[in-house]
């Protein structure tokens, strides 16, 4: 028998004991007759010489095994039992501990997923990236992707590592099916085996296949395939039409498959590209990543890396100086959600606290008036440790089932926290409730007991044993009133930190709102557009082909004006280069930076620009004839401060010649109301894409978005604009299609998402910490009932005694406030750090914030306080 | 009767693994076998056997079932596990071991005790 099947069979097993000491005993009681005892004198000498049966008992019990289990199950059973007497009492706190372990639980949940839990690859520990690194530093810092051939070198001469590469594609897809535009990479034939993907149709690239003037093929995505394939096999398959070129695809990825946390919709070889770029070491847009061959170490992989360097960098001296290689371990890249995520687990921390500290004190109001009963128990020889036993099993019992109801509240919660989250959530379909989570939730459990649990069983035993027995039960030691402050102040400065904090956010929020973005985000409709491919080859044909996309849009009914722009206000993506005033270029790391932007003439008034001086562009300003630009207040008050820029040259790192200011327009919050006023580069300067040199053309077109401000809403002209601008082969389309309005709005989703959020656990914080008050003050209340019965006797006034009480919670919560608003300006300087846009907390919102608390506090203590005030003095006296 | 001594700390385990080993026998039964055994030097107290005997069962060294006896009473009967005559033995051993270590210091006379001694 197993020590489960011994405890769960304990009851026949202490039978089956009796039998067998009874056995024992008959025997004896029959030997000892035999040697002629009478029946009674046998009796009595068996007995005599076995010894106390029930410590024989004992000893046998103790001898399973299983003791320490069996008294902790009558622990748990007993204080199930002291649980249920009280349901009112159970069903606050269970509630309050389910809320406070489920959101708790929940914010974990998301950090397991998106923060904690490694790469979806096999073996993600063996997995690195690689950069190259340069001795020197710019704005970007000093670690580039790898060109080329630097990347080609490292492949050919490495032994510690499988390397594989790709780059960043992309191309409009011409058929089967309806064209779109498709994101892609052009990958390694190495990459599926290092990062050890197996596909879910056909193979991977052939080595072959990853060499210049092989056949075209390709791999496409699952959804892809779907949407463009509908699921038929392989073999038959289309030819795939992207960006221009015929492809036979060779295979299909599994569903979940993604490259850093992108699903792509189709990869290329990187072999196959013969772009200049791609055979210089000047270009540093290659991503490459390592597996770690079987007994090598990163340490290992280093060293050769840098090995393979010094050579390079002597041999090559114009690109590869001061160059050398670099790995480091491949994490996934979240951005900036990290912060965010820590601040709400914080935030939901204090929550749980203030629900452990309400918990708290009830029980040890409930330990309080239970004293004469354990005092009792102490007398009849229940020893110290027994007792301390027993209460934290009760609070054991309660913590655990209220964390059991919290792991379900999370399990309903998590989805509905991804769904509200502002944008997309990186990594969310890595969220689940898995064992990491479980355990988590436990020790939450586990520690909340623990910290309701203590106070409550430290006073369980009974100091001083005869006093408790004999006074009544409504004497109440200073200790634990002392206690019960405490508790009230800890809840109370714990909300204010909560209240404070979501003030300021509402208080940013507001303030951000107000701003002013520098354009006109009513009626402007962008969307990134993809040329016909075929148009691609050739500069001449390119600029016509967009051309024709302007004058397509602007005879649609509705629309005003129309422009193509490379980078668009408060949208991904953004063109910083270097700038100079004098002839002489300085070098790179000195070059100050500015936010440039190519547009054409009536870029101006589709955004609603404000033009303080000069003009902007015209269809005069082409290739040809004189380089010019626009720039904004910005750069003017920094560039030029106290001058007139209009007519001064200024060089940026496109073209040789330089570009002559023409006109000045008003400042656009590029980054976003929150964060603009922060960004490392705020000067912005436009220059017309009509003179964006004939080599670069290509790679700006790839770029380009159509910008309209319509008369009706935006989202209307979507529909006949695709259609109108498809082109003659019916393969040019739009993507990526936003309102003005939209994208401005969603750089305050991220404020407006914390502040809900916040108001929220603040709003939880206050009613826990209400609730708390209430409790402890009506048990206070109760316990002077006598006190105030004889105050009265003596004269007091109904006035004067909820004075008396009054003044008690007064006390408390003043002090609360006192250490709460010391720890908001703490908790200030986080969400500073943390938010964009927060600033210090103003007198303003800080004393509101407080003024709320302070009134929802002395509310709480009005009604107990009123009632002392009604106590009846003949009752009181008559009590105990 | 003749004087009795306590057990030595962890004997009365060996010696209810050894009358256990000559065959299934109930409590009662090994509590008269020892004592007759050891000539009524050792006194085990009576009780204090079943302790012993649960622990021994719950270590796996002895097994038990429930058995009529003679006179039609049902009984628990231990017996010997592979492990428990492992443990046996091997406790057996060591026991002689050390009695006839004990036995060679006590028979010395002082004097090969100092001889000893002095080398």
């Amino acid at each position: 028998m197993n020590w489960w099947q011994r405890l769960w069979h304990r009851k026949q097993m202490d039978e089956r004991l009796d039998k067998e000491l009874d056995f024992h005993l008959h025997q004896r009681e029959l030997d000892l007759i035999a040697q002629g005892h009478s029946p009674e004198e046998a009796h009595r000498l068996a007995r005599i010489e076995f010894g106390a049966p029930e410590q024989v008992k004992d000893e046998c019990r103790e001898a399973r095994g299983t003791l320490w289990l069996e008294d902790l199950l009558r622990d748990f059973r007993y204080a199930a039992r002291t649980l249920a007497r009280q349901p009112g009492f159970l069903a606050v706190a269970l509630l309050t501990l389910a809320l406070g372990t489920g959101a708790t639980t929940v914010m974990f949940t998301v950090i397991n997923g998106v923060l904690l839990k490694p790469l979806s690859y096999p073996d993600p520990h063996r997995l690195l990236v690689l950069h190259e690194q340069t001795d020197w530093s710019t704005h970007w810092g000093n670690q580039w992707g790898f060109s080329r051939l630097n990347f080609l070198d490292c492949n050919r001469n490495i032994h510690s590592l499988a390397l594989a590469a790709w780059s960043f594609g992309g191309g409009t897809v011409s058929g089967p099916g309806k064209a779109e535009y498709a994101d892609g990479r052009e990958i390694s034939a190495s990459l599926f085996s290092v990062l050890g993907v197996s596909m879910a149709q056909g193979r991977a690239f052939l080595p072959e296949e990853d060499q210049p003037g092989a056949t075209p093929v390709a791999i496409v995505s699952y959804s892809f395939w779907q949407r463009h394939y509908g699921n038929s096999p392989l073999e038959h398959a289309a030819p795939l039409l992207y960006d221009g070129r015929s492809f036979t695809v060779v295979g299909v990825t599994p569903p979940s498959f993604r490259l850093m946390d992108t699903e792509l919709d189709i990869l290329t070889p990187l072999g196959q590209d013969t772009r200049p770029i791609m055979q210089t070491r000047n270009f540093h847009g290659i991503r490459v990543v390592g597996r770690l061959s079987a007994g090598a170490t990163l340490a290992q992989s280093q060293t050769e890396l840098a090995m393979i360097a010094r050579p390079l960098a002597q041999q090559f001296p114009d690109s590869n100086k001061g160059r050398t290689f670099v790995a480091e371990a491949l994490h996934p890249n979240v951005g900036d959600v990290s912060s965010t995520l820590w601040l709400l687990l914080g935030a939901v921390s204090l929550v749980l606290l203030i629900a452990c500290v309400n918990i708290a004190s009830l029980m040890l109001a409930r330990a309080i008036s239970r004293e004469r009963d354990f005092a009792m128990r102490m007398a009849l020889g229940a020893s110290r440790f027994r007792l301390i036993r027993q209460c934290l099993a009760e609070s054991l019992a309660l913590g655990l089932a209220g964390g059991m109801l919290g792991v379900m509240l999370a399990a309903m919660g998590f989805r509905p926290f991804i769904t509200f989250w502002p944008g997309e959530l990186p990594r969310a379909y890595e969220i689940q409730l898995d064992w990491h989570v479980l355990v988590f939730a436990l020790a939450v459990s586990l520690f909340s007991s623990l910290l309701f649990g203590l106070a409550p069983a430290l006073r369980a035993p009974v100091r001083n044993l005869e006093q408790a027995l004999r006074a009544g039960a409504r004497t109440l030691p200073g200790a634990s009133r002392r206690m019960h402050s405490g508790f009230i102040v800890a809840e109370i400065s714990l909300a204010v930190v909560l209240l404070v904090s979501a003030g300021v956010l509402g208080r940013t929020l507001l303030r951000l709102s107000s701003l002013q973005p520098g354009f006109d985000y009513h009626k402007v409709l962008v969307s990134r557009a993809a040329l016909s491919p075929a148009t691609l080859a050739d500069p001449a044909r390119t600029r016509a082909a967009w051309q024709d996309v302007l004058d397509r849009a602007r005879r649609l009914p509705g629309v005003q004006a129309v422009a193509i722009v490379d980078t668009v206000p408060m949208r991904d993506g953004n063109n910083q280069i270097g700038y100079w005033t004098t002839p002489v270029q300085p070098s790179q790391d000195k070059m100050p930076l500015v936010l440039a932007t190519s547009v054409t003439p009536d870029y101006q008034r589709v955004m609603g620009l404000s033009l303080l001086k000069g003009r902007f562009f015209t269809d005069a300003d082409r290739i040809g004839n004189e380089s010019v630009m626009v720039i904004d207040d910005v750069m003017a008050q920094k560039v030029f401060p106290g001058e007139n820029p209009i007519g001064k040259h200024v060089w940026i790192d496109l073209g040789a010649d330089p570009r002559r200011v023409v006109g000045v327009v008003g400042h656009v919050r590029h980054w976003g109301l929150a964060s603009d006023d922060q960004s490392n580069v705020r000067s912005q300067l436009y220059y017309p894409f009509a003179q964006v040199p004939d080599d670069l053309v290509r790679r700006w077109s790839e770029l380009m978005s159509v910008a309209v401000r319509t008369d009706i809403d935006p989202l209307n002209i979507v529909e006949p604009l695709g259609k109108e601008i498809r082109g003659a082969a019916n393969d040019q389309v739009l993507y990526e299609v936003h309102t003005m309005e939209q994208l401005m709005g969603s750089t305050l989703a991220l404020q407006r998402f914390l502040l809900l959020l916040f108001g929220i656990f603040a709003g939880l914080a206050l009613l826990l910490a209400c609730i708390g008050i209430y409790g402890v003050l009506a048990y206070l209340t109760n316990q002077r009932v006598p006190e105030i019965g004889v105050r009265m006797a003596l004269g007091a006034s109904a006035r004067s005694v909820m004075w008396m009480m009054l003044r008690q919670s007064v006390v408390m919560i003043l002090a609360g406030i006192a250490l709460g608003t010391t720890a908001s300006f703490a908790a200030n300087q986080a969400l500073k750090r943390l938010v964009p846009g927060v600033q210090s907390t103003e007198p303003l919102t800080l004393l509101l914030m407080l003024l709320v608390l302070l009134l929802a506090a002395l509310l709480a203590s009005y009604f107990p306080a009123r009632r002392a005030s009604r106590v009846d003095p003949m009752l009181a006296l008559r009590q105990d | 009767m003749p004087p009795k001594s306590d057990l030595p700390q962890g004997t009365l385990d060996v010696l209810i693994l050894k009358v256990v080993a000559l065959g299934p026998v109930h409590g009662y039964a090994i509590a008269q076998r020892l004592q007759q055994v050891s000539r009524d030097v050792v006194q085990v107290p009576q009780g204090s056997l079943y302790p012993a005997l649960h622990r021994l069962e719950n270590r796996g060294l002895l097994k038990a079932d429930w058995k009529d006896t003679d006179t039609g009473r049902e009984a628990k009967f231990y017996s010997l596990t592979r492990k428990g005559r492992k443990h046996l033995e091997a406790e057996t051993a060591d026991w002689q071991r050390l009695t006839e270590a004990i036995a060679l210091i006590l028979g010395l006379s002082e004097k090969g005790l100092a001889e000893g001694g002095a080398e």
